[in-house]
């Protein structure tokens, strides 16, 4: 092993994986700079309240994550990288503002963007007042405010809709995005715990409760909170008069279509490459998958390899997945950028 | 504007409208009702199943949705023999089920379903 | 003429309960069927007159079933009812023997040291003065004990005591203070009067050392008077109307009346006749294993009496049979349950029309496996092996499945419904011709050997694998395991086959013993017959037979139930049908015999 000089590594995006990574890896003792293109680190997970299946708060993992980073690593915030070129056996990094910074290895952990919910306009999201997206839900939680429709009344009856820009060849994403099952249960309890005498309703094509302790949730949500489920994709969502939504299913086992009014309509968003991803993947010449998330170099056991040598991925920018699945990803991610940078000269 | 006649909707599943004074009389009285999750299992193993249409399965969802016209024959099918009790992933008490179904029709007897 | 107005109370209260128990046995008994009140008379001038009598004396008086249960427990019905009746004997012979006179007013003996309070000598005076006071002794240690039951319970080998209602709380607290009250009225007029016997004597004179018993002596005798009128009045509508009706009933049930659809005074007669004395509880496992202690048979009785009954405590029951083999009344709790559930019958009449039956092949056997044998396919499989094995001529007429035999339904009360089914069954069965029903299920068997009423043999597969073994049609050879035989309430106590089963299973391997044996054993949890409890509760059931039954983890769990194995499998591997062990241990019979 050689141990003349200090290897250096830029990881791109402070999100969980970035962060999780750039600690792990300042701790074998490389030089690690994280770059984050927004003011604060901590990704989407920032934004959420509760977190799967544990309940806890997502903010004790950010606060757990900043703390690891804060020593060894160098943070770098409001900084969106521009250029990345290969010269001289070692990376350049440009950022937009004009700094220059080099490395010995690149990790990418650029992370997902949301499904934008405009992109099936049947939904009526952006168009009827009472239809939100899950993480516009999460954000009432956290912010400790009250759950009200556009009006500020309680509402009676919410329909919390699956697979919004997933599985959906129309919406441009044929893949299953993983977590929005268990968040939909998820918030499905947590509408309940916030009103009770609430009526809770999720529509979903399947169930996927895959995990651990997912399939608890899911009875305890029908045995404990009283939510119902509907087998049944959502067609469209009309509006009433007094700002109510209308929701067209078809209730498969019952092989009847069925019509609901509900006060608020919660539309589970899939993931999707994010912008960062997309635009730096092909900056490097990385492969994609016809789902347009960054293909490593072999799915089993060079998950964390690009096709481009010294340059790696960690997170969702590989493909949607849980944040227990993201921390063990970043781990993984870490032990193969740390041999390659032991192996250098 | 109401043009004084309409056309019946008898297949759509009108929540709002439905009668679900029978699945909260069930949800109280036998409340593993509430963790079914049409898995199918029951209706697979029914003994009635074999000779007639009762679907067990269907039954308890249509229940949940307030149609009771459809079921209100079905019900009376159900010989009670359990083997859909001992089939149930869940453990859920399906014969308290059809009883408290068969309980909660009589009770509401007048009732235009 | 011997009279104090502090008798009309006591009057009253007797005059009253004679009244009414004479109206209401009358009525009781007129209401019998036709051919019932015929066996009640006959039953009187019979040999069974005096059966019944003796069972009266052995179980209304001594109480000897409760002795089994506990012999403290026992000892304290018994010193209250007999040493009751003693003391009216006693009270009446004493003042027929001192007053010489053939008629006194029934209050006279009750009353007798008020007004003789110094009797001088008559005939066995000193011996009745001892008896009497040894008798109210006698009667004084039960009420102690009954005293110290309803606070501490398990002193009497009961881990739950009846929960009283308010009136009977009333009756109970009226028959508690009767004798203490006795006693001080006794004790007071024998220390104002300086004369009594060696308890109500002694007592006289340690009472009148510091009190004015002169004063307190007659409203002593008021009080005692007052506490028999208030039990009078309180009795026929608490659970003290056992003390008459279960004379009744043992008169009733030694004429052979049986409860059935069309008798209903029976019935009426089983429901007064429950004491509430609570050992129904203890050995109910929904007490011990699953914490529910609402439900039990004397619960339910007392609900049917007051017409308070919720379909809830009708259907939640195992119905195993525990309580009615414990109860010292005799009372058929299961044949009430049942009764009182098809109340709650909502089926409509043309229910099952579906079913049409045609093309039933003929056999010598015809094998019925049953809804639950399906779900334990090794059974069917292992008995078909039999089958084939014996050369008999069979037909296994659900094979491909069918309709259920109407016993779970009959068990829901839904009788009209369960009729259907045994009529579509029965046509099967008579269309194959076949000269022997077997089936693998005990809750089938019982529905066809009590309800199918046909006139062709019908066995449970442990007999008729007894008698194929016995006949020769079948042979086994040894296989000794570790092995205990666990009787299915519906075979054991349900159709009092205790002893084939086991015969059976000796051939194979030597049974080990179990401290839940034949009327003994316990209720898996998996009953058919309960349609409230919950999953949950039934596995603790489950979980807490198994820990009692099992001697050794490694014990094969014989048993004779598709319901059972399923249930026991749930928790313990080495759980298998008798037939399985006959099949695995089957020697291909030799050609020459």
């Amino acid at each position: 092993m050689n141990t003349q000089k200090t290897k250096s590594v830029i990881v791109i995006g402070a999100g969980i994986a970035g962060m999780e990574s750039s600690a792990q890896l300042a701790s074998f003792g490389h030089q690690v700079t994280l770059l984050e293109k927004e003011k604060v680190v901590g990704g989407h997970v920032a934004n959420w309240e509760r977190l799967f299946p544990t309940m806890k708060p997502a903010s004790e993992i950010i606060d757990l994550l900043k703390t690891d980073i804060m020593n060894n690593v160098n943070v770098q915030l409001d900084a969106e990288v521009f250029k990345i070129e290969f010269s001289n056996q070692e990376f350049i990094v440009t950022l937009t503002d004009g700094q220059i910074l080099k490395s010995d290895a690149v990790l990418l952990a650029t992370g997902y963007d949301l499904f934008d919910p405009r992109g099936k306009e049947e939904y009526g999201y952006g168009i009827y007042d009472n239809v939100i997206t899950s993480a516009e839900l999460e954000a009432v939680f956290k912010n400790g405010k009250e759950l009200k429709t556009s009006t500020g009344k309680t509402p009676k009856r919410v329909g919390i809709i699956h697979c919004v820009g997933s599985r959906d060849i129309k919406a441009g994403n044929q893949y299953c995005s993983n977590v929005c099952c268990i968040t939909g249960v998820k918030q499905a309890i947590e509408i309940k715990e916030a009103v009770p005498d609430a009526e809770v309703f999720c529509f979903y094509m399947d169930l996927r409760m895959f995990g651990r302790y997912f399939e608890d949730m899911y009875l305890k949500a029908q045995e404990k909170y009283g939510v119902q489920f509907v087998r049944g994709r959502l067609s469209e969502a009309c509006e009433n008069q007094d700002g109510s939504l209308i929701i067209k299913v078809e209730d498969t086992l019952a092989s009847k279509p069925l019509k609901m009014t509900v006060d608020l309509i919660v539309l589970l968003l899939g993931f999707e490459a994010s912008k960062g991803t997309t635009s730096l993947g092909k900056m490097l010449h990385l492969n994609f998958g016809d789902d347009r998330f960054i293909s490593p170099t072999n799915e089993h056991l060079l998950r964390h390899n690009t096709k481009m040598e010294g340059i790696f991925v960690a997170g969702t920018c590989t493909g949607p997945k849980s944040i227990i699945a993201t921390i063990s990803d970043a781990r993984g991610a870490v032990i193969t950028v740390n041999n390659y940078l032991n192996n250098l000269n | 504007m109401d043009f004084g006649y309409s056309i019946q909707k008898d297949n759509q599943i009108d929540y709002d409208k439905s009668h679900r004074e029978i699945a909260e009389y069930i949800r109280k009285e036998e409340s593993s009702f509430n963790i079914c999750m049409s898995c199918g299992s029951c209706t697979a193993i029914c003994s009635a199943g074999i000779f007639t249409d009762f679907n067990p399965r269907k039954l308890y969802l249509l229940i949940s949705r307030g149609d009771i016209r459809s079921i209100r024959k079905e019900i009376d099918h159900c010989m009670l023999c359990g083997k859909c009790q001992l089939a149930c992933p869940r453990g859920i008490n399906t014969r308290n089920i059809i009883l408290q179904i068969r309980t909660s029709i009589k009770q509401n007897k007048d009732h235009v379903f | 003429m011997y009279f104090d107005i502090f008798v009309i109370p006591f009057s009253a209260g007797f005059i009253f309960l004679f009244v009414f128990l004479i109206y209401t046995f009358s009525r009781w008994i007129h209401k019998l069927t036709p051919e019932n009140k015929e066996k009640l008379k006959k039953s009187f001038f019979s040999k069974r007159f005096f059966v019944s009598v003796k069972e009266i004396f052995s179980e209304c008086l001594l109480h000897r079933k409760i002795f089994k249960v506990n012999p403290l427990l026992g000892y304290m019905h018994m010193s209250l009812a007999f040493g009751w009746l003693l003391l009216i004997i006693g009270g009446n012979l004493e003042t027929r023997l001192y007053s010489q006179n053939p008629i006194n007013p029934p209050y006279y003996p009750i009353f007798f040291k008020f007004f003789d309070p110094v009797p001088g000598d008559f005939l066995f005076s000193g011996f009745f003065e001892f008896l009497m006071d040894l008798l109210l002794l006698f009667i004084l240690s039960g009420v102690f004990l009954a005293y110290i039951k309803r606070f501490r319970s398990s002193m009497l080998g009961m881990k739950k005591t009846t929960k009283l209602k308010p009136f009977d709380k009333l009756a109970l607290a009226s028959l508690w203070v009767i004798f203490p009250f006795r006693l001080l009225a006794e004790s007071f007029t024998s220390g104002a009067f300086h004369h009594g016997g060696f308890m109500t004597g002694s007592l006289g004179l340690f009472f009148a050392s510091f009190l004015p018993v002169a004063k307190l002596y007659y409203p002593a005798w008021w009080a005692y008077s007052f506490a028999l009128c208030g039990f009078f009045f309180a009795l026929p509508f608490s659970r003290y109307m056992h003390i008459p009706t279960e004379a009744l009933l043992i008169f009733m049930r030694n004429a052979g009346i049986t409860q059935s659809k069309e008798e209903n005074s029976f019935a009426e007669v089983e429901i007064n006749a429950c004491s509430r004395c609570g050992v129904c509880i203890d050995t109910c496992q929904f007490a011990s294993a699953a914490d529910i202690s609402n439900v039990q048979t004397v619960y339910f009785i007392r609900d049917v009496r007051h017409h308070s009954l919720k379909a809830e405590t009708a259907n939640n029951c195992l119905m195993c049979g525990r309580c009615d083999q414990i109860c010292p009344v005799g009372i058929d709790a299961k044949i009430l349950r049942q009764s009182e559930r098809t109340k709650f019958d909502y089926t409509g009449t043309n229910s099952l029309n579906y079913i049409s039956v045609k093309n039933i092949s003929k056999a010598d056997v015809i094998y019925f496996a049953g809804c639950m044998t399906h779900l334990t396919p090794t059974i069917k499989i292992s008995m078909e092996k039999i089958l084939k094995a014996s050369n008999e001529k069979y037909l296994f007429m659900d094979k491909d499945g069918s309709i259920c035999c109407g016993r779970p339904t009959m068990l829901a009360g839904q009788m009209d419904a369960a009729n259907q089914l045994i009529q579509k069954n029965k046509e099967i069965i008579q269309l194959s011709e076949a000269k022997v029903l077997v089936t693998s299920c005990p809750i089938c068997y019982k529905v066809f050997t009590e309800e199918y009423k046909l006139d062709i043999e019908v066995l449970h597969h442990s007999q008729y694998l007894l008698q194929l073994l016995n006949n020769g049609k079948i042979e086994v050879e040894r296989k000794e395991f570790k092995a205990i035989f666990h009787d299915p309430c519906e075979l054991g106590r349900g159709m009092n086959i205790y002893n084939e089963p086991r015969v059976l299973i000796n051939k194979i391997t030597t049974l080990e013993h179990s401290n839940f044996d034949k009327e003994n054993a316990m209720c898996c949890g998996g009953s058919i017959g309960n349609s409230v409890i919950s999953d949950e509760k039934r596995n603790s059931i489950t979980k807490n037979t198994l820990s009692k039954i099992l001697t050794d983890q490694e014990q094969t769990l014989i048993t004779a139930c598709p319901l059972c194995k399923k249930t026991f499998g749930k928790y313990h591997h080495k759980t298998e049908d008798i037939s399985q062990v006959i099949a695995s241990a089957l020697k291909k019979i030799t050609v020459t015999r």
